[in-house]
């Protein structure tokens, strides 16, 4: 049974058509990302995952007791609250120390459990919010754009850590993505979304699908290429554990 | 001993400080404080809505204060922005009470009262419903913590852990206008925003987690009430404009420390 399964979906703000007829599913342990441009409603549809917006119309089903982990774009405005890092992992009901202290080890958060949330660097936050979302325990991760603000190394290590850290939780990802040519390769499904799905498949299949290159161009196959060869080169042990898939990974 | 009038007020102010510790630190951390003064100007409407049709003045304060809670909180998010929405019901609210007011003889006296408050009049059953008000606050932002500050830091996550931000934002204004209802007596409509965030704008450079935030505005709210209290007694000041005026002496003496301490 899929994790999270929605038919039908669509989503109006006001007049505005954000998202018409969305019918998805993800199951468990599945890595799926979505890809669109700006205002392709990527965003509203992972709050309509996440329950935070409920569609205007069709249906959105949860598996009973869903843990969702979510890791937004940024907080907002962290500094009138005060908060410490370890008080803000907290907020994720794990209070164990020793369930924490591993997860803060996994992530380089360490050294940063005293500080305040509202004085952290991008990077920073980024894992923190990540570690967070670990911490729920989850069957879902969810990840709005989550490397956004990062520069082009902190957001391939970002994407390296939640492979790392997939691994071991086992959990169902979903990633909302524009930074294509970093995320596709490591999933198992992508959907091109701009208002409607307009393909999906496989990493190579949607790449080489003409909607996904009337979206994007073909400028990205380009760096799409040229991630694969990096993914390779770094990622060798990754192979092993994504070899029981299909699709093509050399590129 | 509650038959002394300054006992009476002591027990009525550290009331009030109590509940208006915890909230205020919500209205400073979500920056509320224009919705204070909208929820407190509404409270003059319901005194001069209380006086025409005769029923309890704390029961019609609670009722005008949670309609124009309800009311902003549902108009906001459309053309207009939520601080033009809120001036509208705050200075709307109050004209339309003092308009009101103006038309029932003999109640210009009691009005300064409820502008300014009047701690030194209250008596056991304003005790009494100061004191219920306070602990049921307390007691619900105590329940609604952890939600309540999920919803504060990001309406978005909050959702992923099962939390609407809208029912929290409800609870928060519902709180304030409690705590108006029985602070009215106590600082008057005027000057209860300064209770709620004086106190919490004093504790926030002292505290590194939020529930510290809470514990240290509740207790510069006491002290303020003792400050405020006894210069009153000994100076004969307005007692709500002291205990606000000790609660800045606070604010600033908590600042320079940080200064100096190189914070």
């Amino acid at each position: 049974m899929s994790l999270i399964a929605t038919t039908g979906v669509d989503v109006r703000h006001g007049r505005n058509t954000v998202l018409t007829g969305v019918n998805f599913s993800i199951d468990k342990g599945e890595i799926v990302t979505i890809v669109g441009p700006n205002g392709s409603g990527k965003t509203s549809f992972a709050r309509v995952l996440i329950g935070a917006l409920a569609p205007s119309s069709g249906t959105v089903n949860r598996a009973a007791n869903l843990r969702v982990g979510y890791v937004p774009q940024k907080l907002g405005d962290t500094s009138l609250i005060p908060m410490t890092v370890l008080r803000f992992l907290k907020l994720s009901g794990q209070t164990d120390p020793d369930k924490i202290k591993p997860v803060m080890a996994q992530l380089g958060i360490e050294d940063l459990q005293s500080r305040q949330i509202g004085n952290l660097s991008g990077g920073e936050m980024q894992r923190v919010l990540l570690g967070q979302a670990l911490l729920c325990d989850p069957d879902i991760l969810v990840l709005d754009e989550a490397t956004q603000g990062l520069d082009q190394p902190a957001t391939a290590a970002f994407y390296r850590l939640i492979e790392e850290v997939r691994k071991s939780l086992k959990c169902a990802v979903l990633m909302i993505s524009h930074d294509l040519h970093v995320v596709m390769s490591a999933s198992d499904r992508v959907i091109c979304l701009n208002g409607h799905i307009c393909c999906e498949g496989t990493p190579t299949v949607v790449s080489a699908a003409p909607e996904y290159r009337a979206l994007f161009g073909e400028g990205t196959g380009g760096a799409l290429a040229l991630y694969r060869h990096e993914h390779d080169h770094h990622h060798d042990h990754d192979h092993h554990h994504q070899g029981h898939k299909e699709h093509d990974h050399a590129g | 001993m509650l038959d002394d009038f300054m006992v009476r007020a002591v027990v009525a102010a550290t009331g009030v400080a109590l509940a208006a510790g915890p909230l205020g630190c919500f209205v400073v951390w979500r920056r509320m404080a224009y919705f204070g003064d909208a929820i407190s100007h509404a409270a003059i409407l319901g005194v001069a809505l209380s006086l025409m049709f005769s029923f309890s003045v704390s029961a019609g304060v609670l009722l005008t204060a949670v309609a124009v809670a309800l009311m902003v909180s549902q108009m906001s998010g459309r053309s207009l922005a939520a601080d033009t929405l809120l001036g509208v019901a705050a200075h709307g609210s109050l004209a339309l009470g003092l308009v009101a007011l103006s038309f029932l003889p003999g109640v210009r006296v009691d009005l300064m009262g409820y502008l300014f408050g009047d701690v030194l009049a209250v008596g056991k059953a304003d005790l009494a419903l100061i004191w219920l008000g306070a602990l049921a606050i307390c007691a619900g932002v105590g329940w609604r913590w952890k939600r309540l500050i999920l919803a504060t830091l990001n309406p978005d996550l909050a959702a992923s852990h099962n939390v609407d931000h809208r029912r929290e934002r409800v609870f928060l204004m519902l709180a304030i206008a409690l705590l108006v209802a029985v602070a009215i007596k106590v600082v008057g409509a005027l000057l209860i925003t300064a209770l709620l965030i004086i106190p919490a704008a004093t504790a926030r450079g002292f505290a590194r987690v939020p529930e510290t935030m809470v514990l240290l505005a509740v207790l510069t709210g006491w002290i303020a009430s003792f400050a405020g209290l006894g210069l009153s007694l000994y100076a004969d000041t307005p007692a709500g404009a002291s205990i606000v005026a000790g609660a800045v002496g606070l604010f600033l003496a908590g600042s320079l420390a940080q200064k100096v301490l190189g914070r």
